[in-house]
């Protein structure tokens, strides 16, 4: 239950800061955004065995499903590329314009109308 | 013997993307390894289609696990046919880019080999997860093939368009990261074959499966979530966009049919959303396509408006209804990168697509205007070419499974797609057609005509799709035998759990 609050909780947050205008928030945004998915792979191993994989012979009835384990692991070193990349590209471009620039056509054609796009 | 040879389909692209990642300068030995390994890995896959095409379905357990523990690559000749064409296409978007200029940047080699191995990779997994993490290792290249430019200077738009493509394409990601934890959480499983008629025994894994579906839709721009696409791909180099036109939706269009014939054995109950969901693709990416005046918005558009039409044989899941669209996947990829093909040929020589730019510059272009004219029959799908065969099948098919409304939308969605690609025709490629010739443009129309060589690769492509059109059989039975396998799943679930 308290593992299904917080998952709620950072994807509330998540789909705020996404909904954002500054680049910088929607990355922050992502963030949070895996974090839940991370979180929501735990819970989906089953969170009443607590005890860890380790060790020659471990008892099945106590230790942690380690399959979600390490799909987490992908997934999280997945996300951590793409954010790297994605704050690369924040601060690529010039400095005037803004992301809520939605005119993504190269020049700014001086015989189109503003309505067009 | 064949299955154990499957995982060199993403093994040898990989080894040979870190080789060419070696290049620095000189790029002439990076482009041959380039087109050697490209050309290698769709011989390979010609090969997998013809020792499927009876139906036999080859598996293989990566690191000799038993079935169900380690990650199993399947082929049957469905994921045979789409590998062979994604490989075809591909050399010849790279046959395009290096001719054209984008494929002399030091790493595009490299990218391209990663982008191969990750599209081979999903193709072949029958594993949630692993079909995730090849959907990434097949983005991430193409994250840095958007912003590749020629000579080193990429454009301020292809950094706008690829911060809409990376973050859209992340979110898509995460929403599907997310459904594939459901799935584990509800079923225990990731794997396919596993998962077998799941959504049957349980609403639950059925849930949580749509969730990786509409995950799915998303990446494939189905219509409520289709403006990225038509924003980001019109964005890069123009050999990138045709390259990318044929690898990223197709992925996911293959990735539904798949999921929806195995976990949901092609379940009646939900067909509708997906007749909805396709027929309003079809119209609304044909009307945007309309209203836009570049080359490649408008060819953008058509792209989505056609992503429903593959999809409206998924949506039938009848014999006919699956083997037409897996036929019109087959024919639209060729066809899109034809076009886009064109389009790159005419921006990379006069710079721009823009229509009013355009219009009656593009002098006498006799092969380009044919090369161009004959895709775009094709798109509208007309008579001897290959776009008339499928749009013929898939609407036999909608009438035949009585989805008439289905049947009635494709047909005159099909009548704005020829409008719209006659609005590229009359501005560009026949100034003649319009009437007038201005003075000051004059002196432009008889600038020489695009270099035969920019020209080849598109050309190639369209004499493809006037070969199926006329011969259409040979590919329709293997489409047939396709649709066999994914209406009974039964042979593919064996091969991976034996």
């Amino acid at each position: 239950m308290i593992l299904a609050l917080v998952i709620g909780a950072l994807v509330t947050a998540a789909v705020y800061l996404l909904l954002q205008k500054d680049r910088l928030r929607v990355i922050i945004g992502f963030v949070l955004l895996s974090h839940a998915v991370n979180l929501l792979f735990f819970s989906a191993g089953g969170i009443g065995r607590r005890g860890e994989p380790l060790g020659s012979d471990p008892d099945p009835s106590i230790t942690a499903d380690p399959l979600p384990q390490a799909f987490v692991l992908t997934a999280i070193v997945i996300a951590f590329a793409i954010t790297i990349y994605l704050l690369v590209l924040a601060v690529t471009g010039s400095a005037a314009e803004d992301e809520g620039v939605d005119d993504d056509d190269e020049q700014p054609a001086p015989q189109r109308k503003e309505t067009d796009r | 013997m064949m299955a154990s040879l499957l995982p060199l389909f993403v093994v040898v692209p990989l080894i040979a993307a870190g080789i060419a990642a070696f290049a620095r300068r000189s790029h002439r030995w990076s482009s041959v390894l380039l087109l050697a390994t490209l050309a290698a890995t769709t011989i390979a896959a010609g090969a997998l289609v013809a020792a499927t095409a009876q139906g036999q379905v080859v598996a293989a357990a990566l690191g000799g696990w038993p079935g169900g523990i380690a990650i199993p690559f399947v082929a049957d000749v469905f994921s045979a046919l789409v590998m062979t064409v994604a490989g075809v296409l591909t050399l010849v978007s790279c046959w395009f880019a290096l001719v054209g200029g984008t494929g002399r940047h030091p790493l595009f080699a490299s990218l391209v080999l990663v982008l191969i191995a990750g599209v081979n990779g999903a193709l072949l997994t029958a594993d949630l997860f692993n079909l995730f993490v090849f959907i990434e290792v097949m983005l991430l290249p193409s994250y840095g093939l958007l912003v590749i430019a020629q000579k080193g200077k990429g454009t301020l738009r292809s950094v706008v368009g690829s911060r809409l493509y990376v973050t859209f394409n992340l979110f898509v990601s995460t929403v599907f990261l997310a459904g594939v934890a459901l799935v584990y959480g509800t079923a225990g499983t990731v794997n396919l074959a596993e998962l077998s008629d799941a959504a049957a025994t349980s609403d639950l894994t059925a849930a949580a499966v749509a969730v990786c579906l509409f995950a799915l839709a998303m990446k494939a721009a189905v219509v409520p979530v289709h403006g990225w696409l038509a924003r980001a791909y019109p964005s890069t180099s123009p050999a990138v966009t045709a390259m990318f036109s044929a690898l990223h939706t197709k992925v996911a269009i293959y990735a539904i049919y798949r999921i929806y014939a195995v976990v949901f054995e092609g379940d009646q109950r939900w067909l509708w959303i997906g007749v909805v969901l396709f027929s309003a693709t079809m119209v609304v990416g044909v009307l945007g396509a309309v209203g836009e005046t570049r080359i490649r918005s408008i060819l953008a558009f058509h792209m989505v408006s056609q992503i429903g039409y593959i999809l409206l044989g998924v949506a039938l899941f009848t014999q006919l209804g699956l083997a037409a669209g897996i036929f019109y996947l087959l024919h639209h990829m060729i066809v899109k990168s034809s076009l886009f093909l064109s389009a790159a040929a005419v921006e990379t020589r006069y710079g721009t697509d823009v229509l009013a730019d355009l219009r009656n510059r593009v002098g006498r272009e006799p092969l380009l205007t044919v090369v161009f004219g004959v895709a775009a029959l094709s798109l509208a799908g007309l008579p001897p070419f290959s776009g008339f065969f499928a749009k013929l099948t898939l609407i036999t098919g909608a009438v035949e499974a009585g989805q008439i409304t289905a049947a009635i939308i494709a047909l005159a969605v099909s009548l704005i797609t020829l409008m719209s690609m006659l609005k590229i025709f009359n501005a560009v490629f026949a100034p003649t057609v319009t009437g007038s010739f201005r003075n000051e443009d004059h002196a432009v129309v008889e600038a020489p005509p695009t270099p035969l060589h920019l020209v080849a690769p598109a050309a190639t492509l369209a004499a493809v799709t006037l070969g199926l059109g006329l011969g259409a059989e040979g590919l329709f039975d293997l489409a047939t035998v396709a649709a066999a396998g994914l209406l009974d799943t039964r042979a593919y679930v064996e091969a991976v759990l034996p």
